[in-house]
């Protein structure tokens, strides 16, 4: 009972198990005030160190392994663009205009709100028990069984039960746990492991990861895992029903009859 | 349920009220610990003000990573350098004989220092990275006098906030704070990998900051001065970096 709960369920005594046992026009809080709030913060500083992230990688689109690497060592690998620097060899036949000046201000200041609101976020999802009851999933859903229909019912693109509505399946919950504990905090750390006043008080934060380029180079990753996260989370929303979804992140509000509009 | 609506409009001017003077009582904290940076100001001001606050209290006294001789870069990158002046060219033909460093501003005695006179000094040497903020990086072994053991030649007075040095190149310059200025890995560098410092790394003279990026380290530097506020140079920002749109504080 209690997993199909949400944080605030006005209802009182939980919210049903079975999507047959709502009245078609029961509406229900899906998202309490402090998950919109954060969720919405999120996104706005993702945005945003997303496009700096892009601009300051365009300055130096290689990559490289261990502690250093420049024009003369050997790239792991190398982004086939145009760069905003003359020193790298693209073989194009331009330079882009350097825009890394505010893409460094805007990245370092989008973090700091990242990070400030993923610990609010964190402090409150551990101490209202939002990560047990709706991102850790269930004992039952830890089957192979529960686990394979929910992969083959995305693989078939099929539109959520009326349940879903409120709670998260499986494969929700194991993207959103790999997302938000494994995912953020590995951005954060790759991203501190680049300041080279950071590591001079915190060494360990570099040497583990094998070096200042290797943390470059993971942090590039990560940013492109979080982007994939990004872009199918929004295919999976408009999948779901964009009004509906989008009114539950914004309101807090859902309705069982707004799932077949 | 006016009772409700009116503790709640009470809580929330309280929490209002402790927030606004909150912030009021932590920048005059700030201010008087210098966790300010001059480019303060303007939309990316909290995100600058954070990253310097936080760096100086968690960096202020800690070592930049040092490297073992086998990890030195090679060849070490002579990056992009700017169209070198005429002042340079003369300097260069006398083989640098005639190069001056000249210490000036909130000292006991201004000074001018021959590369003679800054070799003369214990020569240190450490095997750091340079990081530039585009993302490269190569490790070398820098040699030179540590700049604390230059300020205390000429004394420093004990209001000075900030070192603001200067390239031969009219518009290049930077500045640090005491915190910065007194590290011991901060270097006025003369040399290099065991040979004299490269024109095309920084020669003859170079600053060298190993726990900040590579913009920081100031090529063929010709002037320091000494000060307690960066107000009266240039547009008070600090640095041409900052004037150009980059970070004053390159810790990160």
């Amino acid at each position: 009972m209690a997993r199909w709960g949400s944080v605030q369920a006005p209802l009182g005594a939980g919210v049903p198990s079975s999507a047959s046992a709502v009245p078609a026009t029961t509406v229900i809080s899906r998202h309490s005030a402090l998950v919109r709030v954060t969720h919405w913060i999120t996104t706005l500083c993702f945005l945003a160190l997303l496009v700096s992230g892009v601009e300051i990688v365009i300055s130096h689109p290689r990559f490289y392994w261990g502690e250093t690497g420049n024009v003369l060592t050997t790239p792991l690998f190398q982004l086939p663009i145009p760069s905003s620097r003359a020193l790298v060899p693209t073989g194009y036949g331009y330079v882009l205009p350097d825009q890394n000046g505010w893409s460094r201000y805007l990245h370092f200041q989008a973090a700091w709100v990242a990070v400030l609101t993923g610990l609010l976020y964190a402090i409150y999802g551990l101490f209202t028990g939002h990560f047990r009851k709706n991102v850790l999933p269930g004992k039952a859903d830890l089957s192979w069984r529960r686990f394979s229909i929910a992969v083959a019912n995305h693989l078939r693109f099929e539109r959520p039960s009326e349940a879903e509505a409120w709670s998260y399946n499986v494969l929700q919950r194991l993207t959103y746990l790999f997302v938000i504990f494994v995912l953020f905090p590995l951005a954060i750390w790759t991203g501190l492991a680049m300041s080279p006043a950071f590591v001079s008080a915190v060494p360990a934060t570099v040497t583990l990861l094998g070096g200042q380029q290797s943390a470059r180079t993971i942090h590039f990753f990560v940013s492109l895992a979080l982007l994939l996260f990004l872009l199918v989370h929004v295919v999976m929303v408009c999948l779901a029903g964009f009004r509906i979804r989008m009114r539950a992140m914004i309101t807090g509000r859902t309705g069982a009859h707004m799932e077949r509009i | 349920m006016t009772d409700l609506s009116r503790r709640k409009l009470i809580i929330t001017g309280l929490a209002a009220t402790a927030g606004v003077s909150g912030l009021g009582v932590a920048a005059r904290i700030a201010q008087t610990y210098g966790l300010v940076p001059p480019d303060h100001g303007g939309i990316y001001g909290l995100g600058e003000t954070l990253t310097y606050a936080s760096q100086r209290l968690l960096t202020r006294h800690s070592l930049a990573r040092e490297f073992p001789r086998s990890q030195i870069s090679k060849p070490p990158l002579a990056n992009e350098i700017p169209p070198l002046n005429e002042a340079f060219k003369r300097l260069q033909a006398g083989g640098f004989a005639d190069w001056r460093l000249s210490v000036n501003g909130m000292v006991d005695r201004t000074a001018s220092f021959s590369l003679a006179q800054l070799k003369s000094y214990p020569s240190r040497s450490q095997i750091t990275q340079l990081v530039c903020e585009e993302g490269w990086s190569y490790i070398a072994e820098w040699i030179g006098v540590s700049l604390s053991d230059v300020l205390d030649v000429v004394g420093i007075h004990p209001q000075a906030r900030y070192v603001v040095y200067f390239s031969i190149d009219p518009d290049w310059w930077e500045s640090i704070d005491m915190a910065d200025a007194m590290h011991p890995q901060t270097f006025l560098a003369y040399g290099m990998n065991g040979n004299e410092l490269p024109v095309g790394n920084g020669g003859p003279l170079r600053m060298r900051l190993p726990r900040q990026l590579g913009y920081k380290s100031v090529k063929y530097i010709t002037h320091l001065t000494v000060t307690d506020s960066l107000k009266g140079f240039g547009k008070g920002l600090g640095s041409a970096s900052s004037e150009g749109g980059y970070a004053w504080y390159a810790g990160i």
